[in-house]
């Protein structure tokens, strides 16, 4: 084959202007060598192997059993910074953020709704033994183990008080956070989760300029407001709170009774410590009474303001999944409002697919999208409703004790109550004495 | 003693819902489970989907991208005029900077017998823009390709190029299989 031949093949080829990477052609014949010649083959490097992923998951729970034993039993503080420090170096910097419970919730949502994504079972681990933790020890995994909780209580220098009724504003975000996240999962548009972690910027050491922004900025809200991403945006976090709530055994500040000495009452970086209630007086509780019962019969009027914003949302939120944007640029070129052809409508059609096709899928989408997000703004109306209504009702509580749920399980306040000091004095008496010679 | 009584039916409200939601979540954990697979998912670009648009260089969360160009030696033509090195009409076939397509120089042009020439490509030097596969693609054997590989990709649960990807060319691919290699057909 001579040079002019492979020269004119282009000129024709340049001329005609039709093709595409992704017509696959063989244009030009392998070659005739003269002596047989051993083609190279390209080098396939193989991906971290499963055993590895398996140990990962074995470390995870050796990690959360220490986690429990240390802050419910050992109750200290420097061995908990301790694991914090061994957890954020092995899951953060060392297994670079990935795989890790928050996210899973993209893959195990993903693996309910698309019978074709079949969900890795060290993922499914991940995902739940935290949960069973919890259940049994409370947020341990908060505690000590989450790479994204660590790198926030370990930078927190000058935690800020939030006013509670601002605490509990701001906890809606995570609720709807968690309502997005699903409803993308679901509908296969993004792991949302992942896509804007606050932390994996700096375990890769490398990101887009938007991670990194959000990397900076969330590191820097946590010098001064304690765990903020974990309050007020972890998706986890909810669940983990809701389970909390539920659990076996938990953090207690004091070890044995609490002899309202007050000394803790400022201990919690997270606003986790409930103080002793006092009794309302009658008139303020016949109005909170009051109150709370008008909210229970405005109840389905904010449950439907919700869906109602839901549903007009949900266009705009169909837009993040890749076949709705396609049909729409496709629909444009169609009707000829616009002239030019972007990477995602010419790679669509080098494709066989018939627009008609891509039509019914995205409009497929697009109905998955208003009942998800409908039912997700009702959800939301609900959350608003209980959280308003719940500051009208007096829960009673005799003692000083650490938020089932709030309660991230860091031991920053164990120090803080003197009877802990009484105990730990208890057990180094208990110690044997020095066998004398 | 009203205060007992209700202390008791909290504490009982409390333990049996405990129980339920420990129930649920076990049952829920084992119906996900049989369904699970005990293998993992890489992520890989389907090469008869990319168009080579460029974006795997830029939107990989590493600077230096995951994504490098393979060659498909038995698909290759060994052209003399290799459209995925030369720059459309280059001046002449040599070697010479300018006439080249890659940006960093990656691929080398070694002569075989005339008229034949191999081309490898440097793994090191290659940042994965994916214009020689453009070229290669458009008027020859469509024998260069993009493939994440996988000494250097992390995985991550979502992939960023993919989520930029305008053809949807990346795809999860079990862990054993972890490439899509295209062969001579
Ligand atoms: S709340 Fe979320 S981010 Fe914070 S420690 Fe818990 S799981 Fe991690
Ligand atoms: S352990 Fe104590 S200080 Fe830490 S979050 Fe719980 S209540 Fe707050
Ligand atoms: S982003 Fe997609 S289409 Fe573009 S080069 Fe990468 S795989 Fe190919
Ligand atoms: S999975 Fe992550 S590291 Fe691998 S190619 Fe995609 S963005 Fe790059």
């Amino acid at each position: 084959m001579s040079r002019a031949f492979n020269r004119s093949w282009i000129v024709v080829m340049l001329w005609l202007g039709l093709f595409s990477v992704a017509t696959a052609v063989q244009r030009f014949p392998p070659p005739q060598f003269s002596e047989p010649r051993e083609l190279p083959e390209p080098t396939t490097p193989p991906p971290r192997s499963i055993t590895m992923e398996t140990v990962d998951v074995a470390v995870l729970a050796a990690a959360l059993m220490l986690a429990a034993w240390l802050i419910l039993k050992k109750r200290r503080r420097g061995w908990i910074v301790a694991l914090m420090l061994f957890s954020l170096g092995y899951f953060g910097f060392w297994r670079q953020g990935c795989i890790c419970p928050i996210g899973a919730i993209g893959n195990v949502t993903l693996a309910i709704f698309d019978a074709s994504y079949a969900l890795p079972l060290t993922v499914l681990a991940f995902f739940l033994l935290p949960l069973l933790f919890t259940l049994f020890f409370g947020r341990v995994f908060c505690g000590a183990v989450c790479p994204l909780g660590m790198v926030q209580d370990l930078v927190l220098i000058r935690p800020l008080r939030i006013p509670a009724w601002l605490e509990s504003g701001l906890r809606l975000f995570a609720w709807l956070y968690l309502g997005l996240a699903l409803l993308m999962a679901a509908t296969a548009s993004a792991l949302v989760i992942c896509r804007y972690d606050p932390f994996v910027a700096f375990f890769r050491l490398g990101a887009n300029p938007q991670l990194w922004i959000i990397s900076f900025s969330v590191l820097a809200v946590s010098l001064f407001v304690g765990r903020p991403y974990c309050r007020f945006l972890c998706p986890y976090g909810v669940i983990l709170r809701q389970l909390g709530r539920l659990s076996k055994y938990r953090v207690t500040i004091t070890p044995d009774e609490c002899i309202h000495c007050r000394l803790c009452e400022d201990a919690c970086p997270f606003g986790a410590i409930d103080k002793p209630t006092v009794e309302w007086p009658d008139s303020q509780r016949v109005k909170a009474r009051h109150r709370a019962r008008v909210l229970l019969v405005l109840l389905p009027v904010i449950i439907l303001l919700g869906g109602w914003i839901g549903f007009k949302a949900a266009p705009a939120l169909a837009r993040s999944n890749a076949v709705v944007r396609l049909a729409e640029r496709i629909r444009l070129e169609e009707t000829g409002l616009v002239a030019d052809r972007t990477d995602e409508s010419t790679a669509f059609r080098t494709t066989n697919r018939t627009i008609e096709n891509l039509y019914t899928e995205a409009e497929a989408k697009q109905q998955d999208f208003v009942i998800g997000s409908t039912l997700l703004g009702g959800a939301m109306g609900l959350l608003c409703g209980l959280t308003l209504m719940r500051t009208h009702i007096c829960f009673r509580r005799d003692e000083y004790e650490a938020h089932r749920a709030g309660c991230v399980a860091c031991g920053r306040c164990y120090l803080s109550c003197p009877r802990e000091h009484l105990r730990r004095q208890r057990r180094t008496d208990l110690q044997p004495a020095e066998p004398s010679a | 003693m009203s205060d007992n009584l209700t202390t008791t039916r909290r504490r009982f409200l409390r333990e049996g819902m405990w129980g339920g939601v420990l129930a649920a979540t076990t049952a829920a954990g084992a119906t996900l489970a049989a369904r699970a697979k005990n293998d993992r998912l890489v992520w890989q670009i389907d090469p008869y989907k990319c168009i080579a648009c460029g974006r795997c260089a830029t939107h990989c969360i590493f600077t230096e991208s995951a994504v490098k160009c393979v060659h498909s030696y038995a698909m290759c033509g060994y052209c003399d005029l290799c459209t995925g090195y030369f720059i459309p009409e280059p001046k002449d076939l040599t070697t010479a900077a300018e006439n080249q397509l890659c940006p960093t120089g990656a691929i080398i042009r070694t002569f075989v017998e005339d008229p034949y020439f191999e081309y490898t490509i440097v793994e090191e030097l290659c940042i994965g823009c994916g214009k020689c596969v453009k070229g290669c693609g458009a008027f020859g054997n469509g024998s260069l390709y993009l493939q994440v590989r996988h000494d250097r990709c992390v995985n991550c649960n979502e992939c960023a190029i993919a989520a930029a990807c305008p053809s949807q060319a990346f795809v999860r691919v079990p862990a054993e299989k972890p490439y899509l290699l295209k062969e001579f057909k």
